[in-house]
């Protein structure tokens, strides 16, 4: 410890932010996909976002194995989609939950009782509501995020479950919700 | 009493209308294209010819349109900076990655009237030489995607879009663009590097001005939903009748979206500058005011960005005299009519229309940390003073909404977001640092008091000396 | 020939259009059209017009040969333009000279609205105040902004120094901060690849490394993850960062953000002398500088040359010093006499021995083989001998892969320089099989080696030792050397001065960095013993005069001196 060299050259591999998916396999649905979308610009690389929501909606989450087989479709190199995943915030780096439920945590929502809802939900899924970033419950159903501006601040407070809007969510609503997804269960 | 006046909601929420193409077409729909693309060229009095594109850009000038997505910028004046020269394509792009906070009327368009903006995407890429569009849409309305997606197909399968539209010989292909969740491609040089791809980082202008340098370096329009929607009327009415809605230089109708603390929060649909802040929170047909028992704390009017006024302000503002003289009179915040250049008089903005009401139960210490979060979240990081000053703000405010406020902390709030404003390649800088400087300057006593308060606390826990930072 | 003079013929008949601006209370006139960082000449910047004023901008994204970013917002500037009036004619003050409008934001008119000066065109009549209250202000802001999650951690960090964020905290910065949050913890340490470390506490996130790997390499290997106050460089993980030219992103990196494995924690850089040099590692020669103290040689950096390699070099001819400071060069004169091994000698009586030897030969009966290692000065020498003796000569070709950058398929740095010289008569290597045959047979009874092993040209040691008299002169040993009946310790570059002329005719100067071990001394001044003695040729004590001299002599080479050069070189047609 006394000489900085000793403790400070010791160098460690950056880690990569995405979960693996070695059984990561592209059906011929979403390749013939792809391809429409990648028809739609002048330019394949503005294809990536679409590509990635397919992606996402295929396998829950973006891995390592996609980020190189999108760069690969896009003649992108990785680094160039692993920057696009990290910067949106839509796009998940580890599996999450069957249901993900997004709550609007902006001040509209936070003036129509955004927060007491989340503590809410939370509290009811077993997470911790003072926790950053999205957190999943124990058998992986539920995925609770507080998120940004949803764009419905005048039917406070909102949330989506999955792609499913919902507006005006009290805590017997959000009760609701849960009791219904645990009944379709996986 | 002031009253809505429906032109681009006209038929949302109507029952029995739908956001099918058969029902936009009984609901006079793309009779306005028809219009524009039959439009012969005119001879002017100056011995040029007139094609129908010059047509309606001239026509959309005449309107006095101006931007409904935040800037208030002429619409014919954008459209007029288009390099037309260059002989590159050029591309139209609709902004409809609505995220301002406050904001939701894009949402009812796309959700409920998609054809409306198809249509006034059709007249405006055929005004504009335009083959190639895109609406960018904000990853959060997976259900808008979808149901814009089936408009297009079903213009597509009509002839409203793709060759040969209404056999008048215009080309046009729209795709949609789906964002996933950064409010910063909503401004239009983020938007443009989103769409190329890349991470949303706006660009830097000079150079590069969407008109002449935009996407694919090719020159580009970027317009926000309900602008491309008006586009539409202009058509249908003629420029001189649209501006003879709302007042001089603030034409035509505008979505204001309610929120807060009002009774009835939603979005309402007014001439511009005919309605007042206090009729739009407090008439029965809008807000229907506050919450029994309460009183007005705050008004937030354009958006989270724009500066916040505080209740009882009384502001400077021109008006013209029935002598026709302009002379400076006090008025009532509640008195400011909802238009773009009252509320710039007034020291704040109309932004995206969007007003959060905000009441006396609210702690604005509090409500600026909610602000202050959302925009260190949304910070696409490239500026130095953004990136860290935004966060830097958050964790502040964070600080001091947890029992750890100083006396100082006001002034060492307004002093970062003063280091930030006007210092960054796009607005965000301003977006961010203005509801602080606003908060501060408006709401100081309130900042102050929360500084004694914890540093009272501190020193009784501590046993008195110096609080621990 | 032709084309240059052309070319000045045309720069000649285009003058350069001029505009007046205002830097700092002076008039200056600029270039309307300034070069961008391809060399394409666009409308000029105001941070370019500030430096034809002589006034420095402090940027940290900006970087002359890099596409502009924009994003530090250092060189942000308070300015003002001449104010319109609604005639669209400029007002005028009581005085006839335009009134000057500061520029202020519109919603707040006690706030300057800075421009960046890196990428905002000038225009007529344009006040720049790049030193004025406010422009000190926006300074301040921004690099208090870039401090509060920087770690301080200067006193172990690589860059302390050189360090642009140190330099412009002292010029512009404040001695407190207002921060009592806490940091931004980010990786650090990071293996970014097989030359580079990272520390993403320390990054400014100004962008240059991965515009320079994306823009100027084509390998777009770097990248920012995460958002806002959370962007974090980074390569994609298990992707190592590992092109040619990967240690230049160490030299644009204005913190100690990115650093060499190779240089870290070996120095602190103010203790490093700093030489002009030249990089030997192929034809392309670019400049380098040589960072040495106390006799080794520490580091190599890229000195910018347009005409050569821009701001860059490779990271082979980078790291490609290591051997001058090796253990086991050769540092005394060897003699060794029929089958007696090798002894110790002296200069004097070694050189003496091999003048009496070389004039005493048969015409026809010595070959050289030489190096286009060798300086161009050394190769002249040589020549003179050669064409004296009629001796046969050769150098070793050494091919690789050329780049679209800069690294040349010619990996000798002096090709043109044996050529010009007249020390290659024919193509390099056309003349080996020749000089084997000769030696053969034995027609070659003296053979002339310098600084080549020529075991690795088809010359076996067994054929060496049939060999009269072979004369060795090297820096490392080798089979070649273990042969010589007079091995001559040499010099590396670092240790002397001369020229090397490039592939593309840029004549190229270096300087001395280091002293050279033992007795070993620069071939040049035992050349020039040899030379005067064998072939009469004139005896110089200068590599100045040296040079001059064979400027004269050597055509393509007319009317250039030693002081000529400059330190950027000469091109000349070749």
């Amino acid at each position: 410890m006394s000489d900085p060299r000793e403790f400070s050259s010791a160098v460690q591999p950056m880690v990569n932010p995405l979960a693996s998916s070695p059984q990561f396999h592209v059906s011929a649905e979403l390749e013939a996909e792809v391809q429409e979308l990648i028809s739609h610009y002048p330019e394949k690389r503005s294809a990536v976002l679409m590509v990635l929501h397919e992606v996402q909606e295929r396998f829950g989450f973006i891995s390592q194995e996609s980020v190189m087989w999108i760069s690969g479709k896009l003649d992108l190199q990785p680094i160039n989609v692993l920057e696009l995943v990290t910067f949106y915030p839509m796009f998940r780096q580890q599996p999450v939950g069957k249901y993900q439920v997004k709550i609007c945590r902006t001040l509209s929502c936070a003036l129509g009782g955004a927060y007491e809802l989340h503590e809410h939900v939370c509290n009811r899924l077993g997470l911790d509501a003072h926790a950053h970033g999205i957190q999943t419950s124990k058998d992986k159903m539920f995925s609770v995020e507080f998120v940004e501006c949803l764009a419905s601040c005048g039917t406070a407070p909102a949330m989506m479950v999955n792609e499913d809007f919902q507006e005006g969510v009290t805590t017997q609503n959000a009760d609701l919700m849960i009791h219904e997804c645990r009944k379709k269960g996986n | 009493m002031p009253q809505e006046f429906r032109l681009i909601l006209k038929n949302i929420d109507q029952s029995g209308f739908t956001n099918d193409l058969a029902c936009y077409l009984r609901h006079g729909g793309y009779v306005a294209l028809k219009q524009a693309l039959d439009l012969q060229p005119k001879s002017l009095p100056d011995g040029k010819v007139q094609t129908g594109p010059e047509q309606i850009r001239e026509e959309v000038k005449a309107s006095g349109l101006r931007g409904r997505g935040g800037a208030g910028f002429s619409a014919g004046l954008k459209w007029s900076f288009v390099d037309r020269r260059s002989g590159k394509p050029i591309y139209l792009i609709c902004n409809a990655d609505e995220s301002e906070p406050g904001t939701f009327k894009d949402r009812q368009i796309l959700h409920k009237d998609p054809h409306q903006l198809i249509e006034g995407m059709v007249i405006s890429c055929y005004a504009n030489d335009v083959k190639l569009a895109y609406i960018y849409v904000r990853g959060e309305f997976p259900e808008g995607a979808r149901i814009l997606k089936r408009a297009l197909e079903e213009a597509r399968a009509n002839g409203y879009l793709g060759k040969n539209i209404l056999g008048s010989g215009f080309d046009l292909d729209i795709f949609i663009h789906r964002g996933a969740g950064a409010y910063i491609c909503g401004e239009e040089t983020g938007l443009i590097e989103s769409l190329e791809g890349k991470r949303a980082y706006p660009r830097i202008k000079p150079p590069y001005f969407p008109a002449i340098l935009g996407l694919y370096m090719c020159p580009t329009i970027v317009n926000n939903v309900e602008t491309l929607c008006h586009v539409r009327h202009v058509i249908t009415m003629g420029a001189s009748a649209y501006a003879k809605l709302g007042t001089p230089n603030n034409t035509g109708t505008r979505i204001v979206s309610l929120s807060g603390h009002v009774k009835r929060p939603g979005y309402y649909e007014i001439e511009v500058g005919k309605v007042t802040l206090g009729e739009l929170i407090h008439a029965p047909n809008f807000g229907g005011g506050l919450r029994e028992g309460r009183s007005l704390k705050a008004i937030i009017p354009g958006g989270s960005s724009s500066k916040i006024f505080r209740a009882g302000e009384i502001f400077k503002l021109k008006r013209k005299g029935a002598d026709g003289l302009v002379t400076n009179v006090d008025v009532d915040l509640l008195d400011i009519p909802y238009d773009f250049d009252s509320l710039q008089a007034a020291g704040s903005m109309s932004g995206s229309s969007a007003i959060i009401v905000m009441d006396d139960s609210t702690d604005m210490v509090k409500a600026l940390a909610n602000l202050s979060e959302f925009y260190a979240h949304e910070s696409c990081g490239q500026c130095t003073p953004c990136r860290e000053g935004s966060l830097w703000m958050s964790k502040a405010l964070h600080r001091m909404t947890h029992g750890g406020a100083r006396k100082q902390d006001a002034d060492y709030l307004h002093k970062t977001a003063t280091n930030i404003q006007g210092r960054t390649i796009c607005a965000f800088g301003e977006a961010c640092a203005w509801p602080v400087i606003s908060f501060v300057n408006k709401f100081r006593d309130e900042f102050e008091a929360r500084g004694v308060e914890d540093e009272v606390r501190a020193a009784s826990q501590t046993g008195g000396g110096v609080p621990p930072i | 020939m032709s084309t240059a003079v052309k070319l000045e013929a045309k720069s000649v008949a285009a003058p350069v259009e001029m505009m007046t601006v205002n830097v700092n209370g002076r008039s200056v006139s600029v270039p309307k059209l300034m070069p961008d960082h391809n060399g394409k000449p666009v409308p000029t910047t105001m941070l370019q017009a500030c430096q034809v004023a002589g006034v420095e901008v402090p940027h940290y994204c900006y970087h002359p040969k890099l596409p502009i970013a924009g994003n530090c917002r250092m060189c942000l500037v308070e300015f003002g333009l001449p104010m319109m009036g609604a005639d669209r004619k400029p007002i005028l003050n009581e005085d006839g000279s335009p009134k000057i409008a500061k520029q202020v934001l519109p919603y707040d008119p006690s706030q300057p609205r800075g421009a960046i000066a890196c990428a905002t065109p000038i225009s007529p009549g344009m006040e720049i105040y790049a030193d004025s209250i406010a422009t000190q202000q926006m300074r301040e802001g921004v690099l208090e902004s870039l401090l509060i999650n920087h770690p301080l951690d200067c006193p172990i960090c690589d860059q302390a120094g050189e360090c642009k964020l140190q330099e412009y905290s002292v010029e512009h910065g404040q001695a407190t901060s207002r921060f009592v949050e806490e940091k931004v913890h980010k990786p650090k340490r990071v293996d970014l690849g097989p030359r580079i470390v990272l520390d993403d506490e320390r990054c400014i996130l100004c962008s240059r490394c991965v515009r320079f790997t994306r823009d100027i390499v084509g390998d777009d290997a770097l990248g920012f993850v995460n958002r806002g106050s959370y962007n974090t460089l980074t390569h994609f993980p298990g992707k190592p960062f590992d092109n040619n030219y990967t240690l230049n992103t160490v030299d644009l990196c204005p913190v100690g953000a990115l650093t060499s494995k190779d240089f870290r924690f070996q120095m602190r850089v103010w203790f490093l002398k700093e030489t002009k040099s030249v990089c030997t590692s192929c034809a392309t020669g670019c400049n380098i500088l040589m960072g040495s103290r106390e006799g080794k040689i520490h580091r190599y950096e890229p000195r910018q040359n347009d005409a050569v390699n821009s701001c860059w070099m490779c990271d082979e001819g980078r790291l490609n010093y290591k051997w001058i400071g090796r253990e086991d060069r050769l540092k005394t004169v060897m003699i060794r006499r029929g089958n007696a091994p090798q002894v110790v000698g002296k200069w004097p009586i070694a050189l003496a021995e091999i003048s009496a030897r070389l004039n005493a030969a048969i015409p026809g009966s010595v070959a050289i083989i030489g190096s286009s290692r060798q300086t161009t000065e050394e190769l002249w020498l040589l020549a003179k001998i050669a064409k004296k003796l009629g001796a046969k000569t050769d150098t070793k070709v050494r091919e690789g892969e050329a780049d679209k950058l800069l690294v040349n398929a010619d990996r000798n740095p002096n090709s043109t320089g044996a050529r010009l010289t007249g020390f290659l008569t024919e193509k390099a290597g056309n003349n080996i099989r020749a000089i084997v045959e000769g030696l053969k047979v034995g027609s070659i009874k003296t053979l002339l080696v310098f600084g080549e092993d020529i075991t690795t040209l088809g010359i076996s040691s067994a054929l060496l030792d049939t060999v009269d008299c072979l004369i060795v002169s090297e820096i490392l040993p080798n089979a070649t050397t273990a042969k010589a009946n007079y091995l001559l310790p040499g010099c590396a570059h670092a240790e002397k001065r001369g020229t090397l002329i490039n592939i593309k005719g840029r004549v190229q100067k270096f300087m001395k960095a280091v002293e050279q071990p033992g007795e070993a001394r620069p071939e040049w001044e035992f050349l020039n013993e040899l030379a005067a003695n064998i072939a009469g040729h004139h005896r110089f004590v200068s590599i100045e005069g040296l040079f001059n001299a064979m400027a004269q002599d050597i055509q393509p080479l007319n009317g250039l001196t030693w002081s000529s050069l400059g330190d950027q070189g000469v091109t000349i047609a070749i």
